[in-house]
């Protein structure tokens, strides 16, 4: 069972029960089939990802990461955004235009920030966590790694988030948990957490030290290295372990009639 | 018409301003010194343009940008008129950028430059710092020189496109403690608004209220805690920001 915020289409935001075997979810007052059931993104604040954070991203960079145009390892987080244009709920259509072929489907660990965080310490930076989510980082393969990819990860609907947000209380060992990716409902990526350059205590911390996270922020573990690749007419998803699963599928942009695009 | 939003007697406020003065919704008068101005709009996306004049990407790059160079801020970077700035204790070259900032007003997506200007708002004044010895090589500009808590002062209001006659024609300047440090014409940009509009548009959806800076012309000098910094555009408004010291960095 996963008690959860969410936010069910066509019914106020609400506190959820979620029994993912039994494909029941209770909210309201209710008990629906879960698989009836459509979320909006559950989240209301900025959405920032994180380069470089994986120790296999740096060892496949080598000695490139000292050579122009790179000039040497960051000093501090590098992180990029993804944009409100890219945010949509669980089992919304993720929009692909003519030029895009292939994604690479990012799972990741979203972390949603529950107090306003500015210089905080590494020891005190998991208080001002207050639950967890999903997040598929939707990528369109780049090589470059120079300037900021817009073309490849703020396309609209780039950015599905939840379904749903489970409490920090409920998740104390989330970050050593396996991220799984899935194609069709086939989990064709897995890994963990464990080797991150900047572990999530210190990224909030390092992050924090020029840069307030607010409440509803949503700070995610990445693109990882090995993330695969999925086209039209793939379903794509995340599954972590307390957390379900967020699925969504890619549909030519044409074929969308009256999405969310 | 020029809108700005305020804070004043314990509320946030829309307000519109005329000469020295700013208009609560319910018709009180107040003079533009004793309120707090914020910035005049949230935005859910922040674009910027790297390089967008030539004589200013002369000063800092070796070549002109092909295609826009541009990317995205945060929205932790907003501060309103009158506002204060950081200095870091280990900026070495800090500078302001005076920069025109277009807010949408409509929705767009796949517009083409010939109907840009109907999606188009308004426009402000927005001052884009930057600390240049915090530049790395990894999608830059990195949030370490560009999303900074408080680098964006933007305002002091937003003036209605209607009442902007040609935004490809309007004078800039950057006064550094009362003398001009800074100067062009937005005439000099590379890649025009309306293009800017149709290139994001062509691949993602602007929405209401997201703002495109649309970069800044040559004569970027360092700057100070103690300088007052002004941003004006011809039409537009004149923003003002102090630089301070950081007083609770950590001392080692």
């Amino acid at each position: 069972m996963i008690n959860a915020f969410a936010r069910p289409r066509g019914a106020p935001p609400a506190e959820v029960l979620v029994d993912i075997e039994a494909d029941r979810v209770q909210f309201g007052g209710r008990s629906v089939a879960l698989s009836s059931c459509h979320w909006d993104v559950p989240v209301k604040g900025a959405v920032y990802g994180t380069l470089l954070n994986f120790r296999q991203e740096l060892d496949a960079l080598g000695d490139k990461v000292n050579q122009p145009p790179y000039g040497g390892m960051p000093s501090a987080p590098v992180m990029y955004l993804k944009t409100p244009n890219t945010f949509i709920g669980h089992g919304a259509p993720i929009p692909l235009s003519a030029d895009v072929t292939q994604v690479l489907v990012g799972a990741a660990l979203g972390v949603v920030i529950g107090r306003a965080a500015s210089r905080v310490s590494e020891q005190e930076a998991m208080q001002y966590v207050s639950g967890y989510t999903l997040v598929n980082d939707i990528t369109v393969p780049h090589d470059s790694l120079f300037r900021q990819p817009l073309h490849a990860k703020n396309r609209d609907g780039f950015c599905p988030i939840g379904p749903w947000i489970v409490p920090a209380g409920a998740l104390p060992n989330v970050a050593s948990s396996r991220i799984q990716a899935l194609i069709n409902g086939e989990v064709v990526q897995e890994f963990s957490l464990d080797d991150l350059v900047r572990p999530l205590p210190q990224l909030i911390a390092d992050l924090s030290q020029f840069f307030t996270l607010q409440p509803g922020d949503v700070l995610f573990t990445g693109l990882s290295p090995g993330a695969p690749l999925a086209g039209a007419g793939d379903i794509v998803g995340v599954a972590i372990q307390g957390l379900g699963k967020l699925e969504n599928p890619l549909v030519r942009e044409q074929d969308i009639v009256g999405g969310r695009s | 018409m020029k809108r700005g939003r305020i804070a004043y007697a314990g509320a946030i406020h829309q307000v519109t301003a005329t000469g020295d003065k700013v208009r609560l919704p319910n018709g009180t008068l107040l003079n533009e010194d004793e309120v707090v101005w914020l910035p005049p709009v949230e935005p859910g996306t922040i674009f910027a343009l790297g390089l967008n004049y030539a004589d200013h990407a002369a000063e800092i790059a070796s070549a002109l940008p092909t295609e826009p160079m541009v990317f995205l801020k945060s929205t932790n970077t907003l501060l309103g008129h009158n506002a204060f700035t950081i200095r870091p204790d280990d900026a070495s070259m800090m500078h302001y950028e005076c920069e025109l900032a277009v807010v949408i007003g409509r929705t767009a997506r796949n517009v083409s430059q010939a109907d840009a200007y109907d999606y188009i708002g308004g426009y402000t004044v927005a001052n884009d710092y930057a600390i240049r010895n915090y530049l790395e090589g990894f999608y830059r500009p990195n949030f370490k020189i560009k999303s900074r808590d408080g680098c964006t002062p933007i305002g002091p209001w937003v003036v209605d496109a209607a009442d902007v006659a040609d935004p490809m024609q309007l004078e800039l300047r950057t006064l550094v403690n009362g003398e001009v440090t800074q100067q062009g014409n937005t005439r000099d940009m590379l890649f025009k608004v309306p293009y800017l509009i149709e290139y994001f548009s062509s691949f993602m959806t602007l929405n209401v209220g997201d703002v495109v800076l649309t970069g800044t012309p040559h004569g970027t000098i360092n700057v100070m805690p103690g300088d007052e910094v002004v941003t004006e555009i011809e039409s537009i408004g004149r923003l003002r920001n102090t630089i301070i010291r950081d007083e609770l960095a950590p001392t080692s």
